[in-house]
């Protein structure tokens, strides 16, 4: 990942100049609060740029049913509609 | 419905200005404001950024409790700037000495003036001096408050250190708001741990200005399990309420009777840091009203307000929420100068709280605006399963420490 990668997607996850289009759909933004975008983050919490959106929304409603255990993931999902998901999964999904 | 949104956020129909034209200006440097700057610098790079704050080296909170009992250094709390103005942001070091709302203009201490076409206040908390009768500043340094992270994190833990053992160590703890709110409590939890490994006849005792806090079952448990002998809460109801200090006798005053400290940690009532007053969007609570849509002031127009220093419904003043917010504020910054509607938004909260050093828990929430007001949604949220087996508190102290890893690396790295 180049220098100038790892500083854009440290904001707000943007491609520079493609403001409003790519901007994350609601709730996106927060994961990186936890979820890391840089390269440098020593965390055990796995990063979410470029996982396929299958894998990230099949993984946020496992959360959301129980039945994937977590700490605190299963409290956060249960805040998100299936479509809120699967929108937040594609956009990770293609930031990469 | 979203366009007439804006419309009414903006105070002024939307004035539509060239694409990625624009003066953004940022005042106080901490989670929310440094945000808020290198999100909008990175949405939208034609903007011009510009970020005001006084200390050119950042002290963070989170995590501080832990440089009280020893555990970690001040150091690994700091940090800098320079990779914020690497990322094309403009960085002065300065104070604000006036904000003329009307002519969208900042006067700072250096002699320079700023104009902008949206500001960002992002002021943090300030103590409020008048809050509690006998404390002030000469005082917090007999009776260190240690509410915000630097000299004054350092001056507890020496006075910790040089206590003898035997010795009562008082917390006060303010009614709401404040800064961080499961904070005190994770700080007496740690302290406790602290004396009962190192100085095992001694106390921490809580005088608190309430009946009820953040985690509280969680946090009680834990003591029962962990800090029996070692740690005392007093609520509000047991006459736990400090209503004055006495520095030069360590002497705290509740309602109820007198307590004789050998440390005193008094965090004291606060407000919006001073910049809000300057910009006048402080309201008679000493806190800020906002649009949870954009973060803009409802006092000042083309003013937003980010971070602790907010009325920002549910969410509580955390790290966490001031980053997720800025991150929110800064879309829709980018979205009014480009004369767009801003989108409605969701946010998330999670606060961690170590009750030993490897013992986490972790209260958390998902936010969306409701007629006006950030408020959390129904079936979410909450804080960690009471009974839980060790290793999942253990899991959970391993995740507040790489949060604080990646937050501090996205805003400062």
């Amino acid at each position: 990942m180049s220098r100038t990668r790892v500083l854009v997607v440290a904001g707000l996850l943007l491609t520079p100049g493609a403001a409003a289009s790519a901007e994350p759909p609601p709730g996106a933004a927060s994961c990186s609060g936890c979820h890391p975008v840089g390269a440098n983050a020593n965390t055990p919490v796995p990063r979410l740029l470029g996982r396929g959106a299958g894998e990230l929304t099949a993984a946020m409603e496992a959360f959301k049913s129980g039945q994937k255990p977590s700490t605190v993931m299963g409290r956060i999902a249960k805040g998100f509609t299936a479509p809120e998901i699967a929108a937040i999964a594609e956009w990770y999904a293609a930031q990469h | 419905m979203l366009a007439a949104m804006g419309a009414t956020a903006a105070g002024l129909p939307l004035p539509a200005l060239a694409q990625g034209t624009g003066r953004v200006l940022v005042l106080g440097g901490g989670f929310a404001g440094a945000t808020v700057a290198r999100t909008v610098k990175a949405a939208e790079p034609r903007l011009k950024v510009s970020l005001v704050e006084t200390n050119p080296t950042f002290t963070a909170c989170p995590m501080s409790n832990l440089v009280i009992g020893g555990w970690r250094e001040l150091s690994a709390q700091q940090f800098g700037y320079e990779r914020i103005r690497a990322s094309g942001i403009e960085v002065a070091f300065a104070t604000a000495t006036s904000v003329d709302a009307d002519a969208r203009r900042v006067k700072l201490d250096s002699g320079a003036t700023l104009a902008y076409d949206r500001l960002v206040v992002a002021p943090g908390v300030e103590i409020n001096w008048q809050g509690l009768p006998g404390y002030d500043e000469a005082a917090a340094e007999i009776m260190p408050h240690a509410w915000k992270a630097g000299a004054q994190t350092l001056l507890l833990r020496r006075q910790l250190e040089a206590m003898e053992d035997g010795g009562l160590v008082v917390i006060s703890v303010p009614a709401n708001p404040f800064r961080c709110p499961p904070g005190p409590y994770e700080r007496a939890s740690l302290i406790a741990n602290y004396l009962k490994a190192r100085k095992p006849k001694s106390k921490v005792i809580i005088l608190d200005a309430k009946d009820a806090f953040s985690k509280q079952r969680l946090f009680q448990e834990a003591w029962r399990q962990l800090y029996p002998e070692h740690l005392e809460w007093v609520a509000l109801s047991n006459g736990g309420k400090v209503t004055s200090v006495e520095p030069g006798q360590l002497r705290l005053t509740t309602e109820f009777q007198e307590y004789r400290a050998a440390v005193a940690n008094v965090i004291p009532p606060q407000r919006a840091g001073r910049l809000a007053e300057l910009a006048g969007i402080a309201d008679q609570t000493g806190w800020c009203p906002i649009d949870p849509v954009t973060f803009e002031s409802r006092r000042v127009p083309h003013v937003h307000v980010v971070g602790d220093a907010t009325i920002a419904g549910g969410m509580p003043k955390s790290a966490f929420s001031a980053n997720a917010q800025a991150k929110v504020c800064a879309a829709a910054i980018v979205r009014l100068l480009a004369g767009e509607a801003p989108a409605r938004p969701k946010l998330i909260n999670t606060c961690y709280s170590l009750v030993a050093p490897d013992y986490g828990i972790s209260v958390a929430g998902v936010y969306e605006p409701v007629n006006g007001v950030l408020s959390e949604v129904a079936g979410a949220g909450g804080v960690s399963p009471a009974a839980a087996p060790r290793a999942e508190r253990a899991a959970e102290a391993a995740y507040a420490e790489g949060w604080f890893n990646t937050i501090t690396a996205e805003v400062f790295g």
